[in-house]
Parts: C-alpha cells; structure tokens; sequence
C-alpha cells in the first residue's frame, strides 16, 4: 500500500466486505441465540394479552422515567441529543444515502448539508460532555469499565472523522475519506461482540418487559 | 536565446499598451491571490525583468500540456509573456532536430547555468533506461543533467507532478514523478490533465516578478490555484447539499444542471482552479459542459476506482456480501441456539432435587 488512494481503495473494497460480513454475522448470531433461548413455559392462566403491551413499552420506554430524569438530567438529556445526532447524521446526510442507494438500491430524502454539519458539531460535544461527566463523577467512573470507553470512541470516532473530511482539515482529501470509511468499519466490526448490540436487544428487552406485564394484566 | 531586452521593452514592442499591461498585472495579482497593492510592484518588476532562458523536457507524455498552454484562441496576454520567456529547447515547438537540438540545450544550459527555468512534462520510466530515450540519452540522465543548472523545476501536468497515466496500474515502465528523482532543487507541480494555461503563466509571471516560486500546498502546487478543492467552488454543489443528483448524462435531472456525483464526479477529492478560471478562455469547464471531475490534477487519479462511480461509493458487492453473510448468521445463530438448548436440558436432566432434610443430613 503506497499511496493514499491505495489506502482509500482497500478500505471501500475489501475492508468494507469483512466489516459488513462481520457485522451481519454477528448481530444475527447474537440475536438468533437470545430468541432461540425461549422463555420459560407460563404455568398460569393469563390475564391479559402480550402483543399490545409488548407494542406499548417498545414505544414508551424512548421516554425516560420521570425520576431517572430528575436525578441523571445531564446524562439522560446528553444521551438523547447525542443517539438522535447520531442516527441523523448516519441516516440523513446525502453522501451517506447515497452509499445506501448504491449499495442497496433505496433511497430517502436527506437533510441539507449545512443542518447535518451543525447537528454532528452538537452531537460531539454532547459526546465529550458524556465522557467528562462520567470521568468526573465518582460513582460513574466507579462503574466505568475498559468497554464503555472503548463504546464511546467507537461512537465518537466516526463523527469526528467524518467531520474533519466534510471540512477538509484532513489532507490529502483520499485519507481523510478513508480514516472515516475504516473508523465506520471498525465500529461495524466490534459491534456485535459489545454494549452497542443494545441497538437491537434494547427493544427485545422491552419488549419482553412489556408482554410479561401485559399476560399478568400489570402495567409496565 | 537569453538577451538583453527587458520583458518591458519586449512588450512594447509587440504594440502592447501600457493600460493593456497594467490591466494583465491587476487580472495576475487577482488569480493569484496578491493583494491589490502588488499590482504596482508586479508591473515594476515585470517591467525591468530579464528574459529568462527556459528548458523544456517532454519524457513519458502525450503533448497534451503543451497543446493545452499553445492552443489560446486569441492572442492574450499570456501568450506574450510565453513569447517573452526564450523557450531554448522544446521538442515539439523548436525548429531544430537531431544534433542540432541537443546543442541548444547543452549550449542554454551552459550559457545561464545556475539561472535557467526547467520545465518537465511527463513522467519518468526508473525501471529500464531504454523505455524512453531522447538523442540516445535516457531520460533519467538527461533530467538529471539538465537539472543540475536549473534554478528551478517546474513539473507541468500530472505526469511529471504524481506519475499520471504512465504511473497507473500495472505501471509497467515503473514511472515515477519528477519529484522521486531531483529533490535538491525547488519544485514546484502544476499538475492537471492537462493544467490550466493561466496556471502556468501565473507560475511564470510570479517567478520573474519575486525570483521565487509561490507559496506551495502539501503537493508543491501552488496555493493560490490549488487551495480550494472544485466541489467547494462547483457552482452545482447547491445541488448536492440538496440531493438533487443527475441519474445519467441525459436524463431531467442532467437537463436541469443537477449535481454529478451519481455519475463519479471526483469533485470533493480534487484540487484545482478549473471552476473559477475555467478552460477556453473562461468559456466553459467539464462539470459545465455535463461531465463529472475526473479529478485529472490529484494523485492516482487514473486508479481512483473508476471515472464513473463516486469516491465513497464501495467497490465491493456489498449487498451480494451482505446476502451471504445473512445466511451464514442465521445457520450459525441456529447451530449456537440448538447448542445452547442441549446445554440447559442437560443441565436440566442432571439437576437433582435437594430438600431441607438432605442439607441436614449432610451437614
């Protein structure tokens, strides 16, 4: 690999192959095995359905509780602003639909450029307020382990990188392209294996919450 | 060869006014980036300078950059300053042949050793001298020897500046830059398939002006044409921020002047003035006329992937890759569920039901 190009042609190739296979190997591994551990058979009779309930606490545990709110307001204000920058970011900028339409043929309309730069600015410094506060606080670095920074950077980085590219504070502009296609595959391939699986089994987990509660005729 | 006149006097001479002058001073200063309080100094200096003797080397190239710095359709300014400028060995531009040639250049370069300009297009074979030879002289040798009086190298169009199309894969003749080759002698690269003629002529003016060269990018080009990259100044990129893209080269979307990034313009990775100064005069430039960048004026930009598919675009077949990899998930994930479902009847078959009196007995 002599050249940046080279580096840039690597990481939109093959790199970009592993890391997808990886990913998809691994979310649907992860994700069959919790399914296909079941649940323990219900003895009793049930007093309300499952489908709704389950429905409803999906749906309602995007708010946060009232008291963690009162009690974590940094935390629990940060994580909104820096999962919802995050995902407008990765699904809204039209580069990145346009990677998408490419790949997979599907489209939807995005966000001007000019919003999407101004909302990761606010997403990172969402994220390094996060990482201050728990490095700050006792407790939260009391409970901290190697994972949850590890987490973190893989989150942080492929904004950042992304955003020196769309600014050009990388040079030559194939590398700076290229770190942020390879800080993107790396996150893709560490994802299945940590905390950031929570994309996908935080909803199964309410959902599970939602439709226990909902066969005993509780609300969750 | 070299005399006396001053580029002033030469000027004059060809019926050039002294508002015509000024006025190509001020269009000068303001290509490059000077302050308007350097067109007096500009045209001072330009007035009183020499004419520089100037050597021209073609080696691995397609005369594409000198057709590009000859072909103005009118008589301009710059074509005078080329005039000015006494171009003592050209292979395609000079009379002379054979010995008669070689003598110009050995006689230029004795004659204003150590003051002499170099001008090298195309890139340079460093695997087997005979690839490419000139008079019998192998064009490493003759690079070497001609730079050795030079008082500075400027390495025109993408060839001589990063390798260009000789330089592409497989890269057969082993073609490498100028810049692998002389690096004790100020370089500077007006690359480009071919470079904008207002690019060189401003390259030259600036080094009679200051006796230096301009100040240089990360790559040795000059700042003031490639600082600022084409999907920054592309007048479509409006467009782009919008997601409004042309699907094909003649489809509504193409009609209407929207962005070309579906079609692999390499606009955000290229360096270049080609939408601000424009080609033909200031008539039109290839995004313009409805053709993405190719990104002629960067690095490797014959291996960037393909003309006609976006930089950050995969190469791969993500969706194939993807699809197989979504089956190997679900066998493997249903292997790791059975596996974990033998595990816990196992479990559940050698479990033993302990009670209180057991405990006590034991204890």
């Amino acid at each position: 690999m002599n050249s940046t190009m080279d580096f840039l042609l690597w990481v939109r190739g093959p790199a970009f192959d592993v890391a997808v296979a990886i990913f998809v190997i691994g979310v649907l591994v992860r994700l069959l095995e919790i399914f296909l551990l079941g649940r323990r058979p219900y003895l009793s009779e049930a007093r309300g359905s499952q489908l709704g309930p389950g429905l409803k606490t999906v749906a309602t545990r995007f708010l946060a509780e009232s008291g963690t709110l009162k009690r974590a307001a940094f935390t629990v204000i940060g994580g909104y602003i820096f999962h919802l920058g995050f995902f407008i970011a990765l699904l809204l900028f039209v580069p990145h639909i346009e990677l998408i339409h490419a790949t997979f043929g599907i489209e939807w309309p995005g966000m001007p450029t000019p919003v999407i730069d101004a909302i990761t600015v606010v997403t990172l410094v969402a994220l390094i307020g996060l990482l201050i506060h728990r490095l700050a606080h006792p407790v939260l670095r009391f409970l901290s382990g190697f994972e949850d920074y590890l987490v973190w950077a893989l989150t942080f980085l492929p904004l950042l990188t992304g955003y020196l590219a769309f600014h050009r504070l990388v040079n030559p502009y194939p590398l700076a392209l290229g770190i942020h296609i390879l800080s993107v595959e790396i996150l893709l391939i560490l994802f299945p294996f940590t905390k950031l699986m929570h994309t996908f089994t935080a909803f199964v987990a309410r959902w599970y919450n939602g439709a226990m509660a909902g066969r005993r005729g509780v609300e969750s | 060869m070299a005399e006396a006149r001053t580029l002033g006097e030469s000027l004059r001479h060809q019926g050039v006014s002294r508002r015509g002058f000024l006025k190509f001073c001020a269009a000068t200063a303001s290509v490059m980036a000077l302050p308007p309080s350097m067109v007096p100094v500009m045209a001072a200096a330009l007035e009183k300078a020499r004419r520089p003797s100037l050597i021209w080397l073609s080696f691995q190239e397609c005369t594409g950059c000198t057709e590009s710095l000859t072909r103005s359709h009118a008589p301009t300014l710059e074509d005078l300053i080329f005039d000015f400028i006494s171009l003592d060995y050209h292979h395609t531009l000079q009379a002379a042949s054979g010995d008669a040639a070689e003598a110009a250049r050995e006689k230029a370069m004795h004659e204003n050793f150590g003051s002499y300009l170099l001008v090298v297009d195309g890139s340079l074979p460093n695997e087997n001298n005979g690839y490419s030879t000139i008079a019998g002289i192998s064009n490493l040798e003759m690079l070497k020897q001609t730079a050795e009086g030079a008082a500075a190298v400027i390495a025109v169009g993408t060839c001589a500046a990063f390798g260009g199309l000789p330089h592409a894969a497989p890269n057969p003749t082993n073609a490498v830059p100028v810049s692998e080759i002389i690096t004790d002698k100020p370089l500077i690269n007006v690359s480009g398939c071919p470079p904008i003629p207002a690019v060189i002529s401003g390259v030259l003016a600036h080094y009679l002006i200051f006796g230096q060269l301009p100040e240089l990018d990360a790559l040795n080009r000059p700042l003031a044409f490639y600082g600022q990259s084409i999907h920054d100044r592309c007048y479509r990129r409006s467009f782009y921020d919008k997601g409004l893209f042309a699907e094909t080269f003649d489809d509504e979307g193409a009609k209407k002047g929207w962005c070309l990034y579906r079609l692999g313009c390499k606009g955000p990775m290229t360096y270049n003035a080609c939408a601000t100064i424009k080609w033909n005069q200031g008539l039109s430039w290839p995004i313009e006329s409805g053709h993405g960048c190719l990104g002629c004026s960067e690095p490797n930009f014959w291996d960037a992937g393909g003309f006609y598919r976006a930089l950050s675009i995969p190469t791969a077949d993500i969706a194939k890759t993807a699809g197989y990899a979504a089956a190997t998930g679900v066998a493997l994930g249903a292997a790791a569920g059975v596996m974990n479902r033998r595990k816990t009847s196992a479990a559940a078959e050698k479990h033993e039901i302990v009670t209180v009196d057991d405990l006590e007995k034991s204890s």
